[in-house]
């Protein structure tokens, strides 16, 4: 034994645990999110049970088991639980309930202990509603024009059809809502800033005042005109959505009336078949990935945020491309290479180190305060004092990220250069090219891969970072994209959503975390595998790059 | 002629190839417009890489140049003066301007409001205040001065309070102001108030105005001290306004000092009364029937002076009081250990030669002025325990002196009623480096500690701007990181280049990589989503788990060696002990995991986290112990990849040397290979610190953000970063606040730029030092 550790064995094994323990950890942790991510979208069982605390009435209990834990019967009873006696740990159950509207409380613990069976009820339903979360319970009866039209069975089959159409209608009066009045809303706004332009300018003549405000009354006029019809039918569709209507009973007994212009999808859980589930699956991550967010961003979509992250993420690709390549190409070849040169190189390297939200301070102070203040000065002045530039900007946002992962790119670019071999510089300078050409022709073609790979980090760094964006143009909830049909089509002043700070908010700033969770979790999910699958780009390109350079350097 | 024919071939052979050749002249033009390309190439990209480089020593110099403003003194305009405003030989008795400085108001002791403006001293308007004839004021008092109340004591008993408005009106986009007096209680007619119904004059007279009325202190004549309080009660049914006046008779401070001076705070709670022996009083005035003096003490250090002058700071907690010998000083009421108010000595200010005539404490923050009989002045500033500005304004005594609103001028009136304006640029009186480093007496608080607490709902209130706590929570945040990930990442590193199979090598570098890759918005989320109430719930697991894993890992090992037989350990070759592991890592997890509540049952009572709060150690959920271990995953990677890197590229004959004169693998690593790559582990884990200094979600996801100053681990902390992310949307562009904001993004600027520069330096030695080897 002596011997076994003098040898050392025992320290070569702990430190091969501690590779182990981080394997574990990068494993665990993408299989946790992947796991909760995709189990949202999941249709489980709901579960219905009696429960009853030592000395109170039973209740009956139907939900959803969200997670259950493993605690000491002490710290449960300290938390105000009732734990039978005698009992020294407990498993707990969080039971998603639902109908936030009636009992205000959605997710509640039970412990397990006074739990009766658990059933599972073919009829037992659930409805995913537009507002006040899902709903869970049994479905009484159908009804349309506020008559009874079917029960019992055939009102599942009555309600299903009717939903489908019901939903048509509703997306409709969304589409309406969002985009087309949106449109014009935004179109009157530009007409009212073209108009207070108009006043503010002393150097127009009066006839020519009065021509333009002519053009410009009228074209309001047709506007609202448009608005006006617009409203019509969308008045017109919700009177006819209005008319359908559902009976189902809560867990308590109680029953609930609701709108079928409320409902956004419902389904019977214990009653379908795997096949059936997974259908439902692919439909509800699909509506994730393409919805927009609704009751304070913890239902819904998150289109506009994965709208927004890669429409920035595009935006200082265009940026950071041609100065980060252009900067490496001049740092490495044509700078006269000497301490100037490493001090720079040095400095470069060390901005990658540099904290993020030191970036998100300057982009705030310098882009969004000062250029930003600057612009709306001097160009928009009708607007003011609403900034237009000078608010949180899509435009600060990526300019900020640019100067942040410049350096990224710049490294990458100047690693690829290095290890071109001279000698196919030097032979095509023999052979009479000019420096440019040798460039042109040989060493960007050459060193491209690496260029592309120091893209692709860049992209990755800048889709995962927050913290400087939250100071220069993100927010909870854009009203508009900042691409849309108006325009100048990309309003580059517009705030943004981004997935990283959607998981911020939704996680830490919404007011039913719970609720919340699971689509936190998808969310994470998405960012990490958008994440990751870029990285393991450009980890495939670098390792491809090097193996080439290898054997033609050998 | 073989030669003549040869040279002839050779001559048409040239000529056909100077056809297949462009002309001289297309060729000279292709070479100039080649040379014209590789010009414009150069300047092209040279413009690209300098704006490059200029862009990045932007943010330096940006940062910088916002920070600036913090360090430069506070200074004095051109001071312009004229004679009183509406004239001669009246006496002054307050002045008071609008914001914009564009209308001053002066009272005079004839019974006038004037006014003028105050650039130039030309008079707008004139109010004769509704006095009685014969009789002359007395007294004079100034409530706190954004309510602009200011009161009046006559020799006939009676009082008057006045309020002057300043009203904005814009019209043709430019601003007008209209200045007028007003009446809080009562009109014109009925302004006048009874103090005392005897006749008895008034000699000091105090005003505030609160939420439920204006009260009027006022000594009289006689000794008496007497509290009138004027409730305001608007009737919901008519609208009709009553004001009820009660009267409350106080015990007199002392027989011998006459009262020199009256302070009641906006409260109405706290009464100041200063006499001639250089004392203060504290009265009780919440429930006024039964007053009576909590506390006296002198406030004056020379026991030959008195009183000069006293004043209450913006908010009426902080005293300032000026002596007959010069000296200022800052007192407030803390509780003593027996639960009483006390007027305690706080901290005393650069003192005047001559007595201190006067006091002017700014509008809208916890600076004021001082004003001697030799016309000196000096503004200070309490909380930083500043005296930024000393300038001789007057030649004799100022008698009455005010701040303008936006504490951009004083205004000063000498004993010939001579004006002047001294126009004040002091934008950052709130810094110093007492203010930002050391203990602060903050106003309210009973002693002087570190706090961090930018703004708060009421005007009145004092920004505290400690760093201390915020460094403390910066270096406690990446110490617990560090303390997790360290350990790990070197001994992984060493063991990945050194003792890991290529093929195993292939898989885990990947992996690391993806690891670095994460966003840390992720890992901050499931540390304070996930993790944090996983560990609430199983603190036991986490220490059985450092205790376990490292024994356990030793003992399979052994078992492995030693135990199992031969023919099942030479499956599994040699630099695979990584994999063997991971089913132990995972099932001493989850014993750990499972084996914590009866770990709470057997030793905790059941409740560790009861057990905790019962031994006095605070429980926040959000802790150091989470962040640690979130912030180490994201640092793990960064270290890891910098040390395996160092320690793979030890030259190879150092390792095989040391091998080959008998040294154990194990002694070579020891010995021979982490004393060589030690410079670059040593920069891994500078870089590493670096990062953890500077990341901001996990910090600002995992913690409670609370700016507390101990090393705790069951406690959060509130970090520079995670602090900026929070406060800096919220601060006003320019202030004092926004400012410390980007010194403190100036600071970990400055910190990781300097930490990577020195790691980059030892790393760029250490490849020098292997090619040589």
């Amino acid at each position: 034994m002596n011997n076994w550790f003098k040898s050392g064995t025992p320290w070569v094994w702990l430190n091969a645990g501690a590779v182990a323990i981080s394997l574990v950890m990068v494993v665990g942790l993408l299989l946790l999110i992947a796991a909760r991510g995709l189990g949202h979208f999941w249709p489980s069982n709901v579960v219905e049970f009696d429960y009853t605390e030592p000395g109170q009435e039973s209740e009956r209990v139907l939900g959803e088991v969200s997670r259950s834990e493993t605690m000491t019967a002490q710290a449960m009873r300290e938390a105000g639980y009732v734990v039978p006696e005698g009992q020294e740990v407990v498993t707990r159950h969080l039971i998603k309930r639902g109908n936030r509207d009636v009992t205000n409380r959605d997710f509640v613990w039970y412990v397990g202990e006074n739990m009766s069976e658990w059933r599972y009820p073919e009829d037992a339903m659930v409805i995913e509603r537009l507002t006040w979360g899902d709903f869970i319970g049994y479905l009484v009866d159908y009804r349309e024009d506020g008559a009874v039209v079917a029960e019992g069975r055939e009102a599942r089959e009555a309600f299903r059809e009717r939903l489908a159409q019901t939903r048509e209608q509703v997306r409709e009066r969304e589409r309406i809502e969002r985009f087309d009045i949106g449109n014009v809303n935004y179109q009157i706004e530009q007409i009212r800033l073209q108009q207070r332009a108009l006043d503010m300018n002393p150097d127009i003549s009066d006839a020519e005042r009065e021509v333009r405000e002519a053009e410009l009354a009228a074209e309001r006029e047709r506007l609202e005109e448009v608005y006006a019809g617009l409203e019509v039918r969308r008045n017109e569709i919700r009177r006819d959505v209005a008319r359908y209507s559902i009976t189902a009973e809560m867990m308590d007994g109680r029953t609930q009336e609701l709108a079928l212009s409320g409902i956004v999808k419902a389904w019977w859980p214990n009653d379908m078949s795997v096949m059936q589930k997974t259908g439902h699956y692919v439909g509800t991550f699909w509506d994730f990935v393409s919805g927009f967010p609704r009751e304070a961003n913890t239902e819904g979509g998150i289109l506009p945020a994965i709208f927004g992250t890669v429409l920035m993420v595009m935006i200082m690709s265009v940026v950071v491309t041609p100065f980060g390549v252009l900067a490496a190409i001049y740092l490495r070849e044509y700078a006269k290479q000497g301490p100037l040169v490493r001090t720079i190189r040095i400095s470069v390297n060390n901005l990658a180190g540099v904290p993020s939200i030191v970036f998100g301070v300057f982009g705030l102070g310098f882009f969004v305060y000062a250029v930003g203040g600057t612009i709306d000065q001097a160009f928009f002045p009708e607007a003011l004092p609403a900034p237009t530039f000078g608010g949180p900007a899509i435009i600060w946002a990526s300019l900020t990220l640019a100067l942040l992962t410049l350096p990224v790119v710049i490294v990458s670019t100047e690693e690829g250069l290095t290890r071109i071999p001279s000698t196919i510089r030097q032979g095509s300078l023999a052979l009479g090219a000019t420096k440019a050409e040798t460039l042109w022709r040989l060493v960007v073609p050459l060193s491209a891969p690496a260029m592309m790979t120091g893209l692709i980090l860049a992209v990755a760094r800048a889709a995962g970072e927050v913290a400087p964006l939250m100071l220069v143009g993100v927010v909870k909830l854009a009203p508009s994209l900042p691409m849309d049909g108006n325009f100048p089509f990309l309003h580059l002043d517009r705030a943004f959503m981004h997935l990283g700070f959607h998981i911020y908010d939704v996680g830490f700033q919404s007011p039913n975390v719970e609720a919340g969770r699971p689509l936190v979790y998808a969310t994470a999910l998405i960012l990490v595998l958008l994440i990751i699958v870029l990285n393991v780009t450009a980890i495939t390109i670098r390792n491809h790059l090097r193996e080439k350079y290898r054997s033609e350097s050998d | 002629m073989t030669d003549v024919s040869n040279s002839s071939s050779v001559e048409q052979e040239n000529r056909r190839i100077r056809d297949l050749l462009p002309s001289g002249e297309k060729r000279s033009r292709l070479r100039r417009w080649r040379g014209v390309k590789d010009h414009s190439a150069r300047y092209v990209i040279a413009a690209f890489g300098f704006s490059v480089i200029i862009a990045l020593a932007l943010i330096f110099v940006y940062l910088f140049s916002e920070v600036m403003p913090m360090l430069q003194p506070a200074s004095v305009g051109e001071v312009s003066q004229y004679d009183s405003p509406g004239g001669n030989p009246a006496q002054t008795v307050q002045v008071a301007s609008d914001r914009h400085r564009e209308l001053a108001v002066r009272f005079t002791d004839d019974r006038r409001a004037v006014f003028y403006r105050p650039m130039t001293g030309e008079v707008t308007r004139e109010y004769d205040l509704p006095f009685p004839e014969g009789v002359t004021i007395t007294a004079r008092g100034r409530a706190e001065p954004r309510t602009r109340l200011v009161a009046y004591g006559l020799d006939n008993g009676q009082a008057l309070v006045t309020r002057h408005t300043f009203s904005e009106t814009f019209e043709e986009g430019r601003r007008r102001v209209e200045g007028a007096i007003e009446y809080p209680l009562g009109d014109e007619d009925t302004a006048l108030l009874d103090v005392v119904e005897d006749g008895t004059p008034i000699t000091q007279i105090a005003v505030q105005e609160g939420s439920s009325g204006i009260s009027v202190v006022a000594a009289l004549a006689d000794g008496r001290l007497r509290l009138v309080q004027f409730e305001t009660t608007t009737s919901f049914m008519t609208g009709e306004t009553t004001v009820e006046r009660k009267v409350y008779d106080l015990d007199q401070p002392s027989d011998e000092a006459e009262i020199t001076a009256i302070l009641l705070d906006i409260t109405m709670q706290n009464l100041l009364v200063g006499d001639s022996a250089g004392r203060v009083h504290y009265y009780n005035v919440r429930r006024p029937a039964q007053a009576r003096i909590m506390d006296s003490r002198r406030v004056i250090p020379d026991p030959d002076a008195s009183v000069a002058s006293m004043e209450y700071l913006l908010g009426t907690v902080s005293l300032i009081v000026g002596g007959t010998d010069g000296s200022v000083g800052q007192w407030f009421l803390v509780r003593d250990e027996d639960n009483v108010q006390r007027i305690t000595f706080v901290r005393g200010f650069e003192g005047h030669d001559a007595p201190v005539r006067v006091i002017a404490p700014e509008y809208a923050r916890k600076g004021f002025a001082t004003a001697d009989e030799a016309g000196r002045v000096k503004v200070h500033y309490s909380t930083s325990h500043r005296t930024v500005i000393d300038t001789q304004v007057a030649d004799g005594p100022i008698r009455v002196m005010g701040f303008a609103p936006r504490a951009n001028a004083l205004y000063t009136v000498d004993e010939n009623e001579r004006f002047r304006v001294v126009p004040v640029s002091n934008p950052h009186p709130e810094v110093s480096v007492r203010a930002l480093w050391d203990r602060v007496w903050y106003e309210g608080r009973s002693s002087d500690e570190f706090v961090w607490q930018s703004s708060s709902a009421t005007d009145e209130f004092e920004p505290k701007f400690s760093l201390v706590p915020l460094t403390v929570g910066t270096l406690k945040a990446a110490f617990y990181a560090m303390l997790f990930a360290t350990p790990l990442a070197i001994m992984g590193a060493i063991y990945s280049a050194y003792f890991m199979a290529p093929r195993m090598r292939g898989m885990v570098k990947p992996t690391i990589e993806i690891m670095e890759a994460l966003p840390t918005v992720i890992l901050g989320f499931l540390a304070g989503l996930w993790l944090a109430p996983f560990v609430e719930n199983h603190i036991p697991a986490v220490f059985s788990l450092v205790i376990l894993m490292p024994v356990l890992m030793v003992a399979f090992a052994f078992l492995w060696t030693r135990a199992i037989p031969e023919a099942i350990r030479v499956r599994v070759p040699p630099g695979w002990e990584a994999a063997l592991l991971v089913p132990v890592v995972l099932l001493v997890g989850w014993f750990c995991v499972a084996s914590s509540p009866l770990i709470e049952i057997a030793f905790f009572g059941g409740d560790l986290r009861q057990w905790l709060t019962d031994v006095g150690i605070t429980y926040d959920q959000r802790n150091a112990l989470v962040v640690g271990v979130a912030m180490g995953f994201a640092v793990i990677p960064t270290i890891y990849s910098i040390s395996e890197d160092a320690v793979f590229n030890v030259p190879k004959h150092l390792t095989q040397g040391s091998l080959a004169l008998g040294a154990t693998p194990w002694q070579t690593v020891t010995k021979v290979v982490l004393l060589t790559a030690s410079p670059g582990i040593f920069s891994a884990v500078m870089i590493g610190f670096g990062r953890a200094v500077g990341e901001t979600m996990i910090v600002l996801m995992a913690t409670g953000n609370s700016p507390v100053v101990n090393f705790n681990i069951f406690e959060g902390m509130r970090t520079l970063s995670a602090n900026i992310a929070v406060e800096m949307p919220e601060a006003a562009v320019g202030g004092t606040h926004f400012r410390i904001l980007f010194l403190a993004a100036l600071v970990l600027f400055i910190l990781t730029f300097i930490m990577n520069t020195a790691a980059e330096l030892v790393r760029q030695r250490l490849r020098r030092k292997y090619s040589s080897l």
